[in-house]
Order: C-alpha cells, then sequence, then structure tokens
C-alpha cells in the first residue's frame, strides 16, 4: 500500500501539473487576446491598419529640373506615383501614359493631383535623362532620381521592391525588375490606394480619383 | 482605324506552301529618345500551327520577343521567348503591359508618323516583310491612330 503511491505519485503529480498548467497557459492566453481584442477593436482591422500605415511617401531625391525635393514639396496635392526606369520598353511607357490620360481626364481637378514618376536606375537616369523623358508624356509629370541610396530608401517607404535583373539582350545588359503599382497617396503623404495599369480603364480611376479629392 | 497588312508569303519550302499568317493591328511606339528600347505590337492569325522564331529590321541591331511576367506581388519581370507559338487558326496578340516586340541598337530615333519595317521569319520556313506605322509614345493601342 504504502509503496504505490510512492512510486506512482511523483509521476502522476507532474503529469497533473504540467496537463493543468497547460490549461491554465491556454485559458490565459485565450483570455488575453480576447482582452486585447476588445480593447484595440477588431483584430483584421487593427492589422490592416498598421498595414497600410506603413506604406507612406517620404523621400529626398531630385526633380526633373534639378531642384532637390522631399515629400514636403508636394503637400498640398494628392500624389500618384510610380516606381520605373526609362530603359524599360513596355510597362513604363504604358503605364506613364496611362497616367497621363488619368490626370488628362481630371481636367480641372488636375491640379490637386501630382503624377510622379521614380526612377529605379538611377545610374543611368540622370536629371537631363528624366527631364527629356517626363517631357513625352505630361508636362505636369514630375521625373525623380537621386542616389542609390536615395531611390532605395524612397522605395523602402513606399514598400515597393526593385532588382536589378542581368540581361545580355538589355541595354547596357541589365534590365531593372520592379513592381507595376500607381500608388494614390492623401496631400499628408500618407497611403490611400494602389492601382495597376490595366486593372481599370483610365475613365475609371480619373472618376474614382474625383471623388476622393 | 484598324490596320491590317497581309503581306506576302515568301515561301522558302515548297512543303509549306499552303502556311499564310495574317498580321493585324500592328503599330510600334515612337521611341523616347534614341538610345532606349522601343516597342511593337501586333497580332499574328496562322492558317495552321506554326512559330515566329525571328524578327529583323534594318533600324534596329536586335529585335527580340518579349512576355512580360507579372507575380502576386504585382512585381513585373520581362521574359525573353525564343519562339512564338501559333496554334491553327488561333490570334496571338502582342499588347502594351504583356507581350511585345523589343528593339534594341536603333540607328535612329522612332519617329511618329513614319513606318517600321518588319521582317518575320516562321518555323514553317515563311518569311513575311511588313511594315507597321509608328503611333505617338503615349498611344496604347492601334486604334488610337491619328488620320
Amino acid at each position: 500500500m504504502s509503496m504505490e503511491p510512492s512510486e506512482t505519485s511523483p509521476k502522476a503529480r507532474l503529469l497533473r501539473t504540467i496537463l493543468w498548467g497547460t490549461v491554465i497557459l491556454v485559458i490565459a492566453g485565450v483570455a488575453i487576446s480576447w482582452a486585447l481584442d476588445m480593447y484595440l477593436g477588431n483584430g483584421s482591422k487593427t492589422v490592416r491598419y498598421s498595414g497600410e500605415a506603413d506604406i507612406r511617401s517620404e523621400f529626398s531625391l531630385t526633380d526633373h529640373t534639378g531642384q532637390e525635393v522631399t515629400q514636403a514639396d508636394y503637400t498640398y496635392r494628392w500624389q500618384l506615383v510610380f516606381f520605373g526606369f526609362t530603359n524599360c520598353p513596355d510597362i513604363c511607357p504604358t503605364t506613364l501614359a496611362y497616367m497621363a490620360s488619368v490626370v488628362d481626364l481630371l481636367g480641372e481637378d488636375a491640379d490637386q493631383v501630382a503624377p510622379i514618376f521614380i526612377t529605379v536606375d538611377p545610374e543611368r537616369d540622370t536629371v537631363p535623362v528624366m527631364a527629356e523623358y517626363v517631357s513625352v508624356f505630361h508636362p505636369s509629370l514630375i521625373g525623380l532620381t537621386g542616389t542609390e541610396a536615395q531611390v532605395a530608401e524612397a522605395t523602402r517607404n513606399f514598400r515597393t521592391w526593385y532588382e536589378r535583373t542581368e540581361d545580355d539582350s538589355a541595354p547596357d545588359g541589365y534590365f531593372m525588375a520592379h513592381a507595376g503599382h500607381i500608388y494614390l497617396m492623401q496631400p499628408s503623404g500618407e497611403f490611400e490606394a494602389v492601382y495597376q495599369e490595366g486593372g481599370q480603364p483610365p475613365e475609371a480611376l480619373a472618376q474614382e480619383i474625383r471623388k476622393k479629392l | 482605324m484598324k490596320i491590317t497588312a497581309l503581306a506576302t508569303v515568301l515561301t522558302l519550302w515548297p512543303f509549306f506552301a499552303s502556311a499564310d499568317v495574317t498580321i493585324s493591328d500592328g503599330w510600334a511606339r515612337a521611341s523616347i529618345l534614341a538610345s532606349r528600347p522601343a516597342a511593337a505590337y501586333l497580332t499574328l492569325t496562322s492558317n495552321q500551327s506554326d512559330q515566329l522564331v525571328a524578327i529583323t529590321t534594318p533600324i534596329a541591331g536586335n529585335v527580340t520577343i518579349h512576355a512580360v511576367e507579372t507575380d502576386n506581388d504585382g512585381i513585373s519581370r520581362m521574359v525573353e521567348v525564343d519562339g512564338l507559338d501559333l496554334p491553327s487558326g488561333e490570334p496571338v496578340t502582342l499588347a502594351p503591359g504583356s507581350m511585345h516586340l523589343m528593339l534594341m541598337g536603333l540607328s535612329e530615333k522612332l519617329e511618329e508618323g513614319t513606318d517600321l519595317p518588319l521582317i518575320l521569319t516562321f518555323a514553317s520556313g515563311a518569311r513575311m516583310e511588313i511594315s507597321v506605322p509608328v503611333l505617338g509614345p503615349g498611344a496604347m493601342r492601334p486604334q488610337e491612330q491619328q488620320p
């Protein structure tokens, strides 16, 4: 009789402790997450908010006229921002032509929107190259370039991505792979929405932007 | 205005004398700087299964067929297509934002209002000489051609 408890008791006690410990931890975890959810509001909404807030118009670059600029130079306007490079044969001219159509379709409201093209290839896209390039698409299109570090910082703040791809068939032996998004940023520099050329006709995007102004 | 260029088919192999490819909606986008690659677009319809294997033009050093692959994150990459498959009777369209002919090493800037000559070679041996209009740098589709 005295042997049985002394043999099984420590094992059983340990097992019981582990089991109860687990139960308590699970209950505590559920309670904490429920309390946090109640305190912060809808969980999914919170996550979405922080994700959106992460994309911000923040940069220090040089425009196509040679002026050093930051996001503060455009804070009185909404910004329509696209990242690309001038050696891009298809996507960039297509998207910039699309942005130009949107600006034209905005008509009198166009002065409330700054269309901005930021190069991800500053090595080749110098100020004079950008000046000649942007003027082809729209007189109000702003071309921004800078040092490699400045461009990298701008893309980080917009949470966009680019990469140099070596390709023998490309001019100078490389292409820049990049995201094809068009960002609509609020005058405050905060994120509003993201679009892609081909996602909707320019008329639809112009109408959507006009509603927000 | 729809441009339809039904070019003469020069059959090099008598076996494939019936090979017939129709080219429609061909156009090129004016290049912005002479040193920048230009793009040309067209729709090909072959009456038999064929493959477009080569494109040349006297005014560019190199013409490649490019497809654009966009992944879920919206990252676009250009992928060279070695031979463009033309299923029998099915139109294959090269259009802005997707497939395009990339012209590199231009000897002159592609000027709006001029014509771009292109020589297409097919796997069947057929060879075709066409010429497509050069539209403005902001053109999005063949219909935007100014009369």
